[in-house]
């Protein structure tokens, strides 16, 4: 009995060491081979020069690193933004009351707009079009354009994220609040949204992982964030590194943002 | 002799063209408990439903201590809040403790304090021998400690009559007892209820009254002994005897 437990302990650990030894071989394969194709193309030579120069990294670096903090701090305002206002849009949408109905029409037809447009002409529309209404206190910034044409844009599809989320909440949980004496409302506010806003979490992150990158389309309206200083950086020296280092910028929070996501809903699928 | 704690009269209910509710008149005194029994779809649940405002009747009305609460001028949230209903899915808030669950209504509707709600609904789960599970999620929890739960969640407020969905019906055979016990002690309390069920011996044990429903109409009803060993309607005999033959009698 003894002897087969450890027989069985013993196979399983074979399996599991040939297994981890086959995946290194194939893994160290596949990667020499594509590291050779690459470095035997006749281009190779002079994309190392262009694309991986180690001194027009160093070099430009810095520059592309203080770019990259005004992205950092443009997608985290515009994240809170995008919150806050899909939210208010979702609940303007499941509301029933007919004194509403604009609101919600409204609400409908905003989300229909923006998620139907594409981010880089709204930032376009935005950012050439509010400035030439030349209104009082029309805002000039290309930075707060920009972060205007994302929120919109973004909210769309956050709201309708929320809005999955609430209905996705089964009706006898607002028949249980509404019949312990909850008003409609209260039973949104306590009872149905805490659930939706619990399960929408994974979904958000996902859309904050695309915003976290769109945040580059601000450049075409000039601020100098990490694409737009990469670019110029490029232009000015005729070598493209510094459009390498921005993305390896850019990888460094979508990358871990792409764990948690997988983390959080690792564990929302065992809760 | 004052009204009725819950009185209908003449309810109608349909679903699209199917009527559901036929004209129904039932009154139920204070401290009494009123069985409601029939097959599926005889409508027992849609008038537990009707009667704490989470479906719109057709005709009729329904009143709660002599006001007609079917008008529409009055609020439903106001006349819920005098009631306690108990579903035969639970239906507890997932996302909060079993405490939160019982609080949430005395804080939020009647706006007693956090430290008054919760003391009243650690007295309740203690009593009903759930005081240890008070800080639990609701899936940490039998099926039959769920609709404890569930029933202690629609005492909390103080309701002046309770509406018991068929409470056992989604629970395994082992649990059913539990639950049983608790409504038994209710109903030795004192309190007012109207209970939809298919456990006839319970019916018959704990009722003072049942009410036999067929296609919407209550056909029948009396004394359980009355119903169960004399009944007048053939509906009534042709139900009991099938219960019999599928021994659930």
């Amino acid at each position: 009995m003894d002897d087969r437990r450890a027989a069985r302990a013993a196979a399983r650990r074979r399996r599991d060491r040939r297994g981890a030894a086959i995946a290194t071989v194939s893994t160290v394969v596949l990667v020499a081979l594509v590291v050779w194709l690459v470095g035997s193309t006749p281009g190779w030579p002079d994309v190392r020069e262009t694309f991986f120069s180690w001194d027009a990294f160093s070099t430009s670096f810095p520059d592309v690193l203080e770019g990259f903090w005004l992205d950092v701090r443009l997608f985290v305002i515009v994240e809170i933004a995008v919150l806050i206002v899909g939210l208010v849009v979702a609940l303007v949408r499941t509301t029933t009351s007919p004194a509403l109905f604009p609101l919600r029409a409204f609400a409908a037809a905003y989300v229909d707009v923006f998620r139907g447009v594409p981010v880089i002409l709204l930032v376009y529309l935005v950012g050439f079009g509010v400035p030439a209404l030349a209104f009082e206190g029309a805002p000039s910034d290309p930075v707060l354009l920009g972060g205007i044409a994302l929120t919109l844009s973004y909210t769309a599809y956050v709201a309708e994220v929320y809005r999955a989320g609430i209905d996705s909440v089964h009706g006898s949980q607002r028949q249980a609040a509404l019949a312990v004496g909850l008003t409609e409302r209260q039973a949104m506010r306590h009872v149905i949204l805490p659930q939706a806003v619990r399960r929408v979490i994974p979904p958000l992150l996902n859309d904050f992982i695309s915003l976290q990158k769109d945040v580059a389309l601000v450049a075409i309206l000039g601020p100098l964030e990490a694409f737009r200083v990469a670019q110029i950086q490029a232009a000015s020296d005729f070598n493209y590194t510094p459009l390498l280092a921005a993305a390896l910028l850019y990888l460094c929070v979508t990358i871990p943002m792409a764990r948690v996501v997988d983390v959080v809903q690792r564990r929302s699928r065992t809760a | 002799m004052s009204a009725p704690v819950i009185e209908v009269r003449g309810v109608t209910k349909a679903y699209g063209d199917k009527p559901v509710l036929r004209g129904i008149d039932l009154a139920v005194e204070e401290h009494r408990a009123i069985a409601l029994i029939g097959a599926s779809g005889s409508g027992k649940s849609t008038l537990l439903r009707c009667i704490d405002l989470l479906d719109e009747i057709d005709d009729g009305d329904v009143l709660l201590d002599g006001e007609v609460v079917t008008d529409p001028s009055v609020r439903p949230d106001r006349v819920r809040r005098r009631l306690g209903m108990v579903f035969q899915g639970y239906n507890l808030f997932p996302h909060l403790t079993v405490l939160e669950n019982v609080v949430l209504a005395p804080r939020r509707v009647h706006g007693t304090s956090r430290e008054e709600a919760e003391a009243r609904a650690l007295e309740l789960l203690g009593r009903f021998g759930l005081a240890d599970r008070a800080a639990d999620r609701p899936d940490r929890l039998s099926g039959g400690q769920q609709q404890r739960v569930a029933i202690v969640r629609a005492l909390a407020t103080g309701p002046r009559a309770l509406l018991l969905d068929e409470v056992t019906s989604a629970l395994d055979p082992e649990l059913v007892g539990e639950v049983l016990n608790l409504v038994r002690d209710l109903k030795a309390d004192g309190m007012t209820m109207i209970l939809a069920t298919h456990e006839m011996s319970f019916a018959a044990e704990v009722a003072d009254e049942i009410c036999f429903l067929h296609d919407g109409l209550i056909v029948e009803r009396g004394r359980p002994e009355q119903i169960f060993e004399a009944p007048e309607r053939e509906e009534t005999r042709r139900f009991l005897r099938r219960l019999l033959e599928a021994k659930r009698l």
